[in-house]
């Protein structure tokens, strides 16, 4: 069933002060909607259990993409298009940027932002196993001010995070330290655009040993779609480091990742599917990261 | 309450008078915040160009431009369309003379049951503003968000490379 508009507020107070300020006053009883394409989704589907919306789309404040020589501060309000045109992000954090170009079509990469991804929190969002590699850290505001918190933990399971009923992300944070890495990202689904995942993962790892070297000298793997929340491997990761990637480690890290995660039945794929999936993604990284001469 | 935020003109029933440029010309709307910016150009406007596919961002057949940007209008809450700067289908031809892309649509068999037409032509004109000389593969993601199911695309990617060909040639 349709949702009837005059059963919705909408408000557009227009700056952050305003916005943290009604938040705080009122919480839980707002809805923030930046560029809707989550929002709007349960709102024509009439499963939008908000009915006061308070716009936060075109915020100055969320929208600044601010470097430093060690970090890259992204708006949490700034779009896939934004995310996907600068330099930075394109170089420095290609995962991100292949995440944003996966992520629906065009229009709705021109609506759809960073921090509604993150706080949509689907466990298939593109974009988070990249965060999650990146070690990326969140600023929250509130009336209160600031907290900076680790992205790592702020999914605690399905739908649920670390987030006040009165505060907004309002900045991701980048460190700008993985330009001699190998950077691997894929998504596998029924077509690029407009589909979600049945699995995607974001990898990054740099070898030691000389430009020769096959020595594991850090490595960190992310997956997608397969359990409640994005999932960040520390297991796999800790035992592969320090060993050279031979075809025993890339056969028992198939084995390992399979086991690491938790994958459903649903519309989009199997439990099986994923399953197997997921673990062919992680043996395909290594094997590129052995030839790819990025070494410390 | 110690907020107040409130539009221009709000009525009792929570309607509130917004402004926006369509196709050029200014025009004004009494209208929910929250109905969508796809029923406030069919319904108020009478612009019923713009056609409803699935309603939920999947297929693109609502594309419209605000302010140069495509976006699907099922999407848009009224109010965050206020003073902005709209182009839809209408917009596009001027008098009785099409566009290039339309007439390449036309010629090239591009549009066959037209549902999907309006949102391909004005993703192509995105792609055209953005990137004035696409390549085959830019065309193809450009247009990734709009679903045809006559077609099959070909004729529609050519309708595309057909426009560029002319505006070459112009």
């Amino acid at each position: 069933m349709r949702s009837d508009p005059a059963d919705y507020e909408l408000i557009a107070p227009g700056n952050l002060q305003a916005v943290v300020s009604l938040l705080a006053d009122e919480p839980g009883q707002w809805l923030p909607i930046a560029g809707g394409t989550d929002v709007m989704v349960q709102y024509a589907a009439g499963k939008l259990p908000a009915r006061k919306l308070i716009s936060i789309w075109n915020l100055p404040e969320l929208r600044a993409i601010e470097i430093s020589p060690e970090e890259i501060r992204i708006g949490a309000g700034c779009s896939y298009t934004e995310l996907r045109e600068h330099n930075v992000i394109a170089q420095e954090f290609p995962l991100l940027a292949s995440a944003a170009r996966w992520t629906g079509g065009i229009a709705n990469q021109n609506r759809g932002t960073l921090g509604g991804n993150i706080v949509n929190a689907s466990p298939a969002a593109d974009s988070l196993p990249a965060l999650l590699v990146y070690e990326a850290e969140l600023i929250l505001v509130s009336r209160r001010g600031e907290r900076r918190v680790p992205y790592v933990d702020f999914h605690t399971d399905y739908k649920k995070m670390k987030l006040g009923p009165e505060e907004l992300i309002r900045a991701i944070c980048l460190g700008r330290r993985f330009s001699n890495y190998l950077h691997y990202a894929r998504k596998v689904g029924a077509r690029d655009a407009q589909a979600i995942s049945k699995v995607c993962v974001a990898a990054l790892g740099r070898l030691r040993g000389g430009v020769t070297g096959s020595v594991i000298d850090d490595v960190r793997i992310a997956l997608g779609s397969v359990a409640p929340v994005p999932l960040r491997l520390t297991e796999v990761e800790r035992i592969a480091k320090g060993k050279p990637v031979e075809p025993e480690l890339v056969q028992w890290t198939r084995k390992m990742t399979s086991a690491a995660i938790q994958p459903i039945d649903d519309i989009r794929s199997t439990a099986r599917y994923r399953s197997v999936v997921a673990g062919n993604l992680v043996a395909e990284f290594l094997q590129q990261l052995r030839g790819s001469g990025k070494t410390v | 309450m110690s907020h107040s935020f409130e539009y221009r003109g709000k009525d009792d029933r929570g309607k509130c008078e917004l402004s926006l440029t369509v196709n050029g010309k200014p025009a004004t709307v009494r209208v929910f915040p929250m109905e969508r910016l796809l029923d406030v150009l069919r319904g108020e406007l009478g612009l019923t160009g713009t056609k409803e596919g699935c309603g939920e961002g999947e297929c693109g057949s609502c594309s419209v431009l605000m302010n140069g940007e495509l976006v699907n209008s099922c999407l848009i809450p009224a109010l965050q369309a206020a003073d902005t700067n709209l182009t839809t289908i209408e917009g596009l031809a001027e008098g009785p003379q099409l566009s290039a892309l339309q007439a390449a649509f036309l010629e090239c068999g591009g549009a066959q049951c037209g549902i999907c037409t309006p949102g391909m032509i004005l993703a192509s004109c995105h792609l055209l503003n953005k990137k004035p000389e696409p390549s085959l593969e830019d065309i193809r993601e450009g247009l990734s968000g709009n679903l045809c199911r006559c077609t099959g695309y070909m004729q529609i990617f050519e309708a595309v490379v057909q426009a560029l060909r002319r505006r070459a040639i112009a």
